[in-house]
């Protein structure tokens, strides 16, 4: 089903050795049950997927599946109340990508409960699982296959209880509705069952399933549970809170990184209405005002009386490339396959480039922070609640048991953007101002020029083209910073180093793979006799870059699949033919082959100015395949690219929500069609210029595709493969491709953009 | 303290008269359905109506509204009774993140309140001024299509019908 | 004077048809009947070249003489295809649809010989004979070399040819009787191409040249005479188009602090500038061609038109449009305005993208409400995917009256001037002309 929308991260993971009894086994008195505990465990530096708590406690590999592996104890996913209702607790939080229903979907399916008779918690350092952070695809794989398998496995134990109870066996009694049926027409509740019953059990490595053919909910498009409140103004997310005798705050941010904050004549904004108090530490500025727009205004006041020192020099953009390509690289051959000398008739070679792009949520990132007593709460947007709240716990130097971090629903954020940072802004102005509750929101100027940026890459593809058309040789490189800075500690969070005594950004690191970062995707899934993938990682960060959506894959997907036309139009072969020659996943090819049908690939008729373009790939080699076709008209005077339609097909393995995967899909179709066809950073001296939606345009309704089609492959029974990020790249290079085909013209550097399309096809 | 008229009842507010009506709703009258994204009239998350017309909330001081009718998307109806164009956009399962939406609803309500069959061009221009970062645009249109389509088939004048009084 | 061998001639410019009006119904008075051709009337028939005998450069550098001299934009209607017309330029009398100038044979120029183009372009003549309405300005263009209308011509037959018929024009007798524009000809057209002044740098002649000749920049920047002609005693004192102000350039520049040619270079490139303020309206279009123009041109325009407002000149009469100082409640009550509506981006302390300080507005200081009164109501946004200044429109939140209140303030604190005279009708007036204009383009 839909995975988050999210990238991934590794690395720096949380707390994991923490031992923390939240709810204790309460049994007797009301009958509730399921109480759940974390228990001690080693303190594991994982590094893989998205960071969570995945890797045995132990330490050695553990048969059960998804993030059962960390935390296999069924009461941390399941718990059903007295009166038969039921909860499901997941560690990876809704980001807008559906996943509260999904998991819904798959925990009622597989308790055999009613939908109105479940809900669910989500991260909570407190409530919920360490699930690290929810990006890369990873909810539907790890948290998803952990409740599938929770929750049958919780029903068959519901049902043993009534079978014990009532000296019937087992294989005689159906669950259904809630309660366990017997032949003669007993039942009994779930809710009556539990009671008194000590369900504190660990996983087993194999569940028994509901069969998929009787599914109920797994499988059907159910309506998102979070839509009604979002269209009729429930409170629905962080920014929407309020609590008795909140506050408001806003900070100044430097006017560029690393500028230091000279002097400040704070008495003017002190004076203004509302304003209950101003924060300084070191260069961290703020205020508090009893009013949002009191807030404001205070904060204009501010900057109008703050002199700053300029932060250190950015690199001039025009010579971003060279720049990176200067610094000093980690170089690793993440990939080298060897065959034959294979003799090559024609070499093909080509450089691609993506510019720095940003999240740039619509809504600024926001944070409630309360300091009550000596316990710190924070709500958050953030990724990672129990990463933000070692971050927080560092930053305030509260050791971690006092610090709360609830993940509270917030815009969308596509990646590691400012979430984190609010959180711990909220943080240091709540313990300002104890026992009131603050909440901050970033100002539109500030998420643009101050959230970590999806970094500027460089890659070059060689490879040469055998006598029978084939490839013989692939070469890939591809230079990239680090795709996450993901907070672990406070140097990571944007006030951390602003501060009188300041916090230490985290050493850059790798993502490795199989998932990888820079290099995510940058080995092909195709079958070359002979290929190589060199990934030069470039530790020095000229602009603060994170995750963002797809992580490298947006990058090397574009590039590898660019380069496959290319290669094909060497041997002058069609596209998709050309792609299957080199394919040999089955499913791969079955994805392939849907696209290209539902487009009608092979009656195409070419129109003057328009072309077709297609791609495909397996987000991360591990997630779920995905091929497009698309139809593009290039205006030859302005340069603008208009899409047709698209056409795309999707197999993530079990659809547990196609509706949800379709929505996913489309959503990262033009999302990236945003990316590739608008949208780079611009800087200049020590400042970022991409200010704001005037001088960082990005996708409006006049430039969204005619039609989106989307085929979700049927795959029932089989694990669920993450699709939140699939769409990403695949979308660039068929962008691309169909715009050589309508023009002629090859481009290799991103965004696609009007004026560098009309610089290309000339007059 | 300023009378503003927000979904068809009158409001007694305290606010200093430059304050922009967005944060006079979320803060005074306690509405979600506005949202702040940008303070700059670029994004449109905090469109309301105002005598029928959409408007940025985010710039619009309330000093300019006294005597004016302001319509929210919480005036439109509610998530278990919701209006034309909010049962569409459920409907088509029209939001990811949903931060946009209130602020499509309204600038939707808004164009088919002035023209109940729009073309697909006039969709799309009249929603160009609101942004959507999760890429639901397509969902979006489709809703304002199945919402005009609503309205043709059960005859229904969008500016009367499903008015919820809030506040 | 700000170029010795300007013309005594005008285009008939698109809000100076209102005045027109009168010289239309002479004419028809006196000598046009309907039909009625121009001298020489069908073209020569001559076989149009073929795209394929173009020379590349040629093409090239039409398509940077086109860019100047801004013809995609009223050659191109809303959503529709570049230089394929249709785009309807509202009068007062009735609409005036731009022609299809793509190369289709039927609904286009794809007939046309270089001939045919260069009598349209010099004199204004259609290849059939007919008269074009002024509307077009071939009184500036016949200042242009006929090298320079060739390459134009190269440009615009190698475009795709595009059939699209335009609406038919909607206007009364006797304005409808093309034969009276030739009266009009008469009295405003003349021959000869501009020729360079001696004794100023090359630069500057080519930014004179392209100016003129070209990018017809009086034609909207001068003020009209009763026959809608440019006035020629008062080049470049402000004139009116789209229902905007397009503000002196000469002497009598309302701007609070003199144009360097740097300045206007920069204002040019990038559609605003930090110490004037931002293009808007039809100026915007003409910005947004330019950015297919090459550095060295735009900024020989930028030093002929910069030199305009430092040689002695006429000084327009006022306009009569201001009035006395605002009264204090007005005026207080545009200042609540303004700290809710405008200071966020005008006064946070971080502009940027266009958001200008508002003391060194020239639409606040100049003698008519007109560009402020279309700004605050619609807006300025750059075109779709593009970078550009920004200010949304406040049309549909404030009333007309209450514009008048925002203006009166902003005329007092940031001008130090009297407030306008009726600027909650300056507000109708635009409302009204919108309208109109939207009615034309749904046709």
């Amino acid at each position: 089903m839909s995975a988050p929308v999210e990238d991934i991260d590794g690395a720096k993971t949380a707390d994991a050795g923490l031992a923390v009894t939240r709810r204790q086994f309460i049994a007797g008195g009301g009958a509730l049950v399921l109480s759940f505990s974390l228990a001690a465990r080693a303190l594991a530096q994982d590094k893989s997927e998205s960071g969570g708590d995945t890797k045995p406690a132990d330490g050695k590999a553990s048969a059960l599946p998804g993030s059962l592996k960390k935390t296999p104890e069924l009461d941390a996913w399941i718990r059903i109340d007295a009166n038969g209702a039921a909860t499901v607790f997941t560690g990876k939080a809704e980001l807008g990508q559906g996943i509260r229903t999904a998991l819904l979907q798959v925990a009622a399916e597989q308790l055999c409960v009613d939908w109105n008779r479940i809900g669910i918690v989500t991260a909570d350092t407190e409530r919920t699982a360490n699930e690290g952070y929810t990006a890369g695809s990873h909810s539907m794989q790890d948290s998803g296959t952990a409740i599938l398998h929770a929750a049958a496995q919780v029903r068959e134990l519901l049902v043993g209880l009534a079978a014990t109870q009532w000296n019937l066996p087992a294989a005689q009694l159906v669950a259904q509705h809630g309660e366990v049926r017997a032949p003669d027409g007993k039942r009994i509740g779930y809710g009556a069952l539990v009671s008194g019953q000590n369900l504190h059990v660990s996983a087993a490595p194999t569940s028994r399933l509901i069969d998929p053919k009787t599914h109920a909910y797994m499988g059907k498009p159910v309506p998102r549970v979070d839509i009604p409140a979002k269209v009729s103004g429930g409170a629905a997310y962080v920014q929407d809170m309020r609590l008795p005798g909140m506050v408001h705050g806003r900070v100044l941010r430097p006017p560029s990184r690393g500028a230091q904050l000279v002097s400040l004549d704070s008495a003017p904004a002190s004076r203004l209405p509302g304003v209950l108090k101003v924060v300084r530490d070191g260069s961290f500025v703020a205020v508090i005002a009893a009013k949002e727009f009191q807030a404001i205004v205070a904060v204009d006041a501010l900057r109008r009386a703050a002199k700053w020192t300029d932060g250190p020099a950015l690199p001039a953009q025009q010579n971003i490339y060279a720049t990176l390509r200067a610094l000093p690289s980690e170089d690793e051959t993440i990939s080298d396959i060897r065959n034959d000398g294979g003799t090559g008739v024609r070499t093909v070679n080509a450089t691609y480039h993506r510019p720095y792009q940003m999240h740039s949520s619509i809504g600024p990132s926001c944070a409630v922070a309360w300091l009550q007593g000596d316990k710190m709460t924070v709500w958050s947007h953030g990724q990672g609640a129990f990463p933000l709240r070692k971050a927080i716990s560092d930053l305030l130097q509260f050791p971690p048991e006092r610090v709360h971090v609830i993940h509270t629903e917030g815009s969308g954020c596509y990646g590691h953007n400012a979430a984190d940072d609010a959180g711990g802004d909220a943080a240091l102005l709540a313990r300002a101002l104890p026992g009131r509750p603050v909440r901050v929101q970033w100002m539109r100027v500030d998420e643009h020029t101050s959230e970590p940026y999806g970094p500027a890459m460089i890659s070059q593809a060689r490879a040469t083209l055998a006598a029978d058309g084939s490839v013989a040789e692939w070469q890939y490189e591809v230079w990239s910073n680090t795709h996450s800075t993901r907070p672990g500690s406070a140097g990571d969070l944007a006030a951390g180093p602003t501060l009188a005594t300041p916090f230490t950004p985290s050493k850059p690191q790798k993502i490795p793979q199989p998932e990888g970062g820079g290099d995510r995707n940058s080995v092909p899934l195709y079958k070359f006799r002979n290929s190589k993938v060199v990934h030069h990682f470039i530790p020095a960060m000229p602009l603060r870059v994170s995750a963002m959506r797809g992580l490298g894959a947006y990058m090397n997907i574009f590039s590898l699949e660019s380069f496959m036309d290319e290669m094909a139009t060497a041997a002058g072969a069609d596209p998709v033919e050309f792609r299957l020659r080199h394919m040999e996943d089955k499913r791969a090819r079955e994805v392939i082959q849907a696209a290209a049908a539902r487009f009608g690939w092979s009656a195409y008729q070419q129109a003057r100015g328009r072309g077709r373009g297609f791609a495909f790939a397996r987000y991360k080699n591990l997630g779920a395949y995905l091929a497009l076709a698309m139809e593009v008209e290039v205006d030859h005077e302005s340069g603008r690219i208009r899409v047709l339609r698209v056409n795309a097909a999707v197999d993530s393995g079990e659809a547990v929500n196609p509706d949800g995967i379709r929505n996913q899909v489309e959503g990262g179709v033009v999302q990236s069609l945003s990316w590739t066809m608008f949208e780079a950073v611009r800087f200049a001296g020590t400042r970022i210029l991409s200010r704001d939606w005037s001088s960082y345009p990005i996708l409006r309704f006049g430039d969204a595709p005619g039609r989106i089609d989307i085929q979700v492959m049927e795959r029932p029974g089989q694990p669920f493969l993450g699709t939140g990020e699939a769409s990403q790249g695949p979308t660039a290079a068929c962008l691309a491709n169909a715009v050589a085909d309508a023009t002629g013209v090859r481009m290799r550097e991103l965004p696609l953009s009007p004026a560098r399309m009309k610089a290309a096809i000339g007059v | 303290m300023i009378t503003l008229n927000v979904n068809g009842r009158d409001h007694q507010v305290d606010a200093d008269p430059a304050t922009p009506l967005l944060y006079v709703l979320r803060d005074e009258l306690q509405l979600n359905g506005a949202k702040y994204g940008c303070g700059m009239g670029q994004c449109g998350a905090c469109t309301v109506m105002v005598d029928g017309a959409a408007v940025f909330s985010c710039l619009t001081p309330v000093s300019l509204l006294p005597g004016r009718r302001i319509k929210t998307v919480e005036g439109l109806g509610s998530a278990e009774k919701p209006g034309v164009v909010q049962r569409a956009f459920i409907e088509e399962q029209a939001a990811q993140c949903g931060y946009c939406i209130a602020g499509m609803v309204m600038r939707a309500q808004a164009l088919l309140e002035q023209n109940p069959s729009p073309t697909p061009t006039q969709v799309r221009d009249a929603m160009s001024p609101n942004l959507c970062r999760c890429g639901t645009h397509m969902r979006i249109l489709r809703a304002v299509d199945r919402a005009a389509d609503a309205i043709k088939s059960a005859g229904v004048d969008l500016k009367e019908a499903g008015n919820v009084r809030t506040g | 004077m700000p170029f010795p061998l300007l013309s005594p001639r005008s285009k008939l410019g698109r809000a100076g048809l209102r005045t027109a009006a009168f010289a239309f119904g002479c004419a028809a008075l006196v000598a046009s009947v309907p039909g009625c051709a121009a001298p020489g009337a069908e073209g020569a028939h001559v076989t149009p070249v073929s795209p394929l005998s173009i020379d590349d450069a040629l093409v090239r550098k039409g398509a940077t003489l086109a860019a100047i001299g801004n013809c995609a934009s009223c050659h191109t209607a809303e959503h529709g295809k570049s230089y394929a017309g249709g785009r309807p330029l509202a009068t007062p009398f009735g609409t005036i649809y731009a022609t299809n100038i793509t190369p289709d044979p039927e609904t286009g120029i794809g007939r046309y010989s270089s001939a045919d183009f260069l009598r349209a372009m010099h004199e204004g003549i259609a290849r059939d004979g007919r008269h074009l309405y002024p509307v077009f300005p071939y009184d500036h263009f016949a200042l242009a070399t006929p090298a320079d209308v060739q390459a134009i011509y190269a440009f615009l037959m190698t475009r795709a040819p595009v059939q699209v018929q335009v609406p038919r024009n909607h206007l009364p007798f006797p304005v409808s009787v093309r034969g009276s524009v030739a009266l009009w000809n008469a009295l405003y057209l003349k021959d000869g191409v501009l020729q360079p002044v001696p004794g100023q740098s090359a630069q500057w002649n080519r930014g004179a040249y392209l100016a003129e000749a070209l990018a017809h920049c009086s034609a909207c920047h001068t003020p009209r005479n009763l026959l809608g002609a440019e006035k020629k005693a008062l080049p470049y004192a402000g004139g009116e188009a789209d229902g905007w102000h397009p503000p002196a350039l000469n002497r009598s520049s309302a701007a609070p602090t003199p144009w360097t040619s740097e300045q206007v270079y920069t204002y040019l490139r990038r559609g605003s500038e930090d110490a004037h303020g931002l293009a808007g309206g039809p100026m915007a279009e003409v910005v947004s061609n330019l950015s297919r123009v090459p550095d060295d041109d735009v900024r020989a325009i930028a030093v002929y038109i910069a030199s305009l407002s430092a040689q002695p000149a006429p000084i327009a009469k006022a306009r009569a449009a201001e009035g006395s100082s605002g009264d204090a409640q007005t005026v207080a009550r545009g200042q609540v305005i303004y700290a809710g509506a405008c200071a966020s981006c005008h006064d946070g302390g971080r502009r940027g993208n266009g958001a200008l300080d508002l003391s060194l507005s020239t639409a606040v200081a100049m003698p008519t409400p007109a560009n402020l009164v279309q700004i605050v109501r619609n807006g300025l946004t750059p075109a779709a995917g593009e970078r550009g200044a920004w200010m949304p429109a406040f049309g549909a939140a404030i009333t007309d009256a209450q514009l008048a209140d925002l203006a009166a303030y902003l005329r007092e604190h940031f001008a130090g001037k009297p407030a306008w005279k009726d600027v909650a009708g300056a507000a109708k007036k635009v409302r009204e002309e919108q309208a109109k204009l939207s009615q034309a383009s749904a046709r």
